[in-house]
């Protein structure tokens, strides 16, 4: 993004009125230096990061509306008050375009990844610029595991902006109620409490869908690591995440046997929509609507499955539906909570760009973002909890920031892409769908692991 | 693609025998005899009912609340018609990532960037292919392969080089043989790329049809003293218009219905996103608000349709020319 050197070459060579016309671009900086005009009343509190005003940083993501509109009002006081302008843009497409204007020298300011992996894939073309000191003091406002996911090879880049928890089991509080179950606390009350629905004949304990257009098989991914981070704790987690466990490691078969004892087991599935194999078949989207319509007791899915909820639906521990934290497979590993995360890096390291890292790393900006909307969960201990008005948040957040918790981040997230975006999610569905063999899938998946 | 490849194929034909006269002109009589046979024309409007029904079922459907359409089919409507335009509303007026006003103004960035790149092309290549086919110069049979070649390169093998070329410039060591263009944010870089990838196509195709015309006219109006470019102008383009026509209607489509080359080039700016990178994220992160997905597809087919409509005798006579009139 050299804007002076550019500026210099293209009007001498190409000015044309198609290419002059509507350009907008860089452009004058204003007063970087310290003659920063003081911001007073509502906005002395932005004071920091004043002195850019009529600048434009640029900003790309994987997240959408009506997600982003949030995203957007949280730093709308930060706008108005420094002046500095963020053009937000969201796209599905963002994993393989974000590479392609990288590569390509068209590189946004700022780009909010999800994954861990694809941080590391940028961080190797040389473009991602390390964060200003003000970014890297709050980062000690994260417990230090997140602050290696926004590492590569030990080098912060990247700091965490949410947060959301995957170990959760969605369920229907009256179903439970009726049957005479309370809520399961342990894997063994789990499978008790799913076994004696599966007997009652009324709703099957179970429903899932693993579907998700190219992206078909995340869900199961997610199953599987809950189970492998439940049964044998972080440090074998971490080992899997590096290939070190293999797939066809006794350890992860096991897992994956455990797994097939509950997401495969006939009794157990698909309530309200079909055998196990209907499970391939359906959109993660659609999995939850059974537990509304009375067919289905439970549904694991992170966090964000709140959103798919139809309106009007009560998200209460007497509502409708509810949530609770899914319990150790092997009650010796203390509160496994598996979670996801977004990654702020920058791409430049203009004044403005730093200034809006700086804010959008602090607690300032968690805590505005949260006061936005509900649904949203930040990491960041500077955030007051009081502050989670949504039930799920609340439960989200308290898991997400305890301290005795045995916090991962999603392993297919921090695969390589082939195996965590690729083969994973095709041999996982396979086995689902087809009902490949245990053996068959692990080799697969570790056939495809980049050598 | 495969449209296209049909069109060239009917595109020179008819024009040769036009020419040359010498094969006897090809009898109207089984065209039209398999066209007035019932059996034909039953197919022809069954098959016209089954290709309809998905455009029907997604009308319905973008007309249907969320609920009803997670819960039964479309043609449930016709006995429980429970229609409303609510859609419509949401995906007009509900603004969305710092561009307010929903819909619209992509649709206007729609224009600004089908337009321009479908006349571009049409200006560039039609002057290529009377160049290539009626200016005499050394190597020009050479230059028309090479071109005709280069419709083998798929587009995605040439999306990150030509956005170095567009932000970083060539360069020969430390000689700059292409300046950086500072594009981004504007139209100019998808302008650019759209042409660029149209070219081959369109150069090829109207080549074949231009090269046809009658070597008397071209001789009659060098004779006359007219410059080539008088020649195009007043000979060539004239004769041409359906070609054109029927080329400018499938640019302009692809151009309108493009997503890559926007989302490449128009890279990081709403401000100049065109109407299906809207579309696209129509349904929010999670898909929950797909329902939306219909309403959109509606609107985004109609300029092409009134573009079709409008075109639509240019590029019928533009596939047939010739071919029944003998």
């Amino acid at each position: 993004m050299n804007a002076r050197r550019r500026l210099l070459v293209a009007p001498a060579v190409l000015a044309l009125a198609l290419t002059a016309a509507c350009s907008n671009s860089s452009g004058g900086s204003g007063g970087g230096s310290g003659s920063a005009a003081a911001l007073t009343g509502d906005c002395a509190k932005f004071q920091p990061y004043a002195g850019h005003s009529g600048t434009k940083v640029t900003m790309f993501a994987s997240i959408l509306s009506p997600e982003s509109d949030n995203l957007e009002k949280s730093w709308a006081d930060f706008s108005k008050c420094t002046g500095i302008k963020i053009s937000y843009e969201g796209s599905n497409d963002f994993e393989s375009q974000l590479p392609v204007r990288v590569t390509g020298g068209n590189a946004p300011d700022f780009a909010i990844i999800p994954q861990p992996g694809l941080l590391a894939q940028m961080v190797k073309t040389g473009k991602v610029v390390k964060p200003p000191a003000g970014t890297v003091a709050n980062e000690d406002k994260w417990s230090p595991v997140w602050k290696t996911y926004g590492s590569v090879n030990g080098t912060f880049y990247a700091a965490p902006m949410s947060a959301n928890m995957k170990s959760l089991v969605w369920y229907s509080p009256k179903i439970l109620k009726d049957a005479g179950i309370e809520v399961p606390k342990t894997w063994a009350d789990l499978m008790a409490a799913s076994d004696k629905l599966a007997k009652a004949g009324g709703a099957k304990p179970w429903c899932g869908g693993i579907g998700s257009g190219t992206a078909t098989g995340w869900p199961a991914t997610d199953w599987l690591e809950e189970i492998v981070l439940g049964s044998y704790g972080g440090e074998v987690y971490d080992q899997w995440v590096d290939h070190k466990v293999k797939f066809s490691d006794e350890k992860i078969t096991t897992a994956m046997q455990t797994l097939a004892g509950w997401m495969q087991n006939p009794a157990w599935v698909n309530g309200g929509i079909g055998d196990v194999k209907s499970i391939a078949t359906t959109t993660f989207q659609d999995a939850g609507a059974p537990i509304l319509a009375g067919k289905c007791a439970m549904l694991q899915q992170a966090s964000f499955y709140e959103a798919q909820w139809p309106k009007g639906t009560k998200v209460a521990a007497d509502g409708d539906v509810f949530a609770f934290h899914l319990p150790a497979v092997n009650p010796a590993v203390p509160n496994p909570v598996e979670g996801g995360g977004e990654f702020l890096a920058a791409f430049s390291d203009r004044p403005e760009v730093q200034a809006v890292q700086d804010y959008l790393s602090s607690s300032d900006w968690a805590s505005s973002r949260v006061k936005t909307a509900s649904g949203w969960v930040s990491a960041n201990q500077g955030v007051d909890k009081s502050l989670y008005t949504d039930p799920i948040d609340q439960l989200s957040a308290s898991k997400l920031t305890d301290p005795t918790a045995t916090f991962r981040f999603d392993a297919s997230d921090l695969m390589p892409a082939a195996v965590g975006s690729g083969q994973e999610w095709k041999s996982l569905t396979a086995w689902f769908a087809e009902g490949q063999s245990i053996q068959r899938v692990t080799a697969d998946i570790d056939a495809a692991w980049p050598q | 693609m495969n449209e296209t490849a049909a069109a060239h194929d009917a595109e020179p034909d008819p024009l040769a025998k036009h020419v040359t006269d010498t094969r006897p002109a090809p009898a109207p009589g089984p065209v039209r005899k398999a066209f007035s046979n019932p059996i034909a024309s039953v197919i022809v409007v069954v098959v016209t009912v089954l290709w309809t029904i998905p455009t029907l079922g997604l009308l319905v459907t973008s007309l249907r609340p969320k609920q009803d359409v997670a819960e039964t089919g479309w043609w449930t409507a016709f006995a429980h018609p429970d229609l409303g335009l609510s859609n419509y509303h949401t995906v007009l007026f509900e603004g969305g990532f710092g561009v307010s006003g929903g819909l619209l103004p992509y649709l206007v960035n729609s224009l600004a960037i089908s337009i321009p790149a479908t006349v571009f092309s049409l200006v560039l290549a039609a002057m290529a292919a009377y160049a290539l086919s009626w200016v005499r110069f050394r190597g020009s049979d050479v230059i028309f392969f090479v071109i005709f070649a280069l419709q083998v390169v798929p587009l995605q093998m040439a999306l990150i080089p030509l956005l170095q070329l567009f932000s970083g410039g060539a360069h020969l060591g430390t000689v700059t043989i292409i300046p950086a263009f500072d594009l981004s944010g504007t139209y100019a870089p998808v302008w650019l790329a759209h042409t660029m990838f149209a070219m081959p196509l369109a150069i090829f195709l109207l080549h074949n049809f231009i090269s046809q015309l009658p070597r008397d006219l071209m001789e009659a109006a060098i004779v006359d003293g007219a410059s080539h470019f008088k020649i195009f102008r007043s000979i060539v383009l004239p004769l041409c218009t359906p070609a054109l026509a029927s080329f400018a209607i499938f640019e302009f489509l692809w151009v309108w219905n493009d997503l890559l080359v926007a989302l490449t080039f128009a890279g990081g700016t709403p401000e100049v996103a065109p109407m299906t990178v809207r579309l696209a994220q129509l349904s929010g992160s999670f898909g929950g608000r797909w329902e939306l997905l219909t309403a959109g597809a509606f609107l985004s087919i109609i300029i092409p349709l009134i573009v079709f409509f409008s075109l639509q005798r240019y590029f019928v006579r533009g596939l047939l020319a010739g071919s029944v009139k003998g």
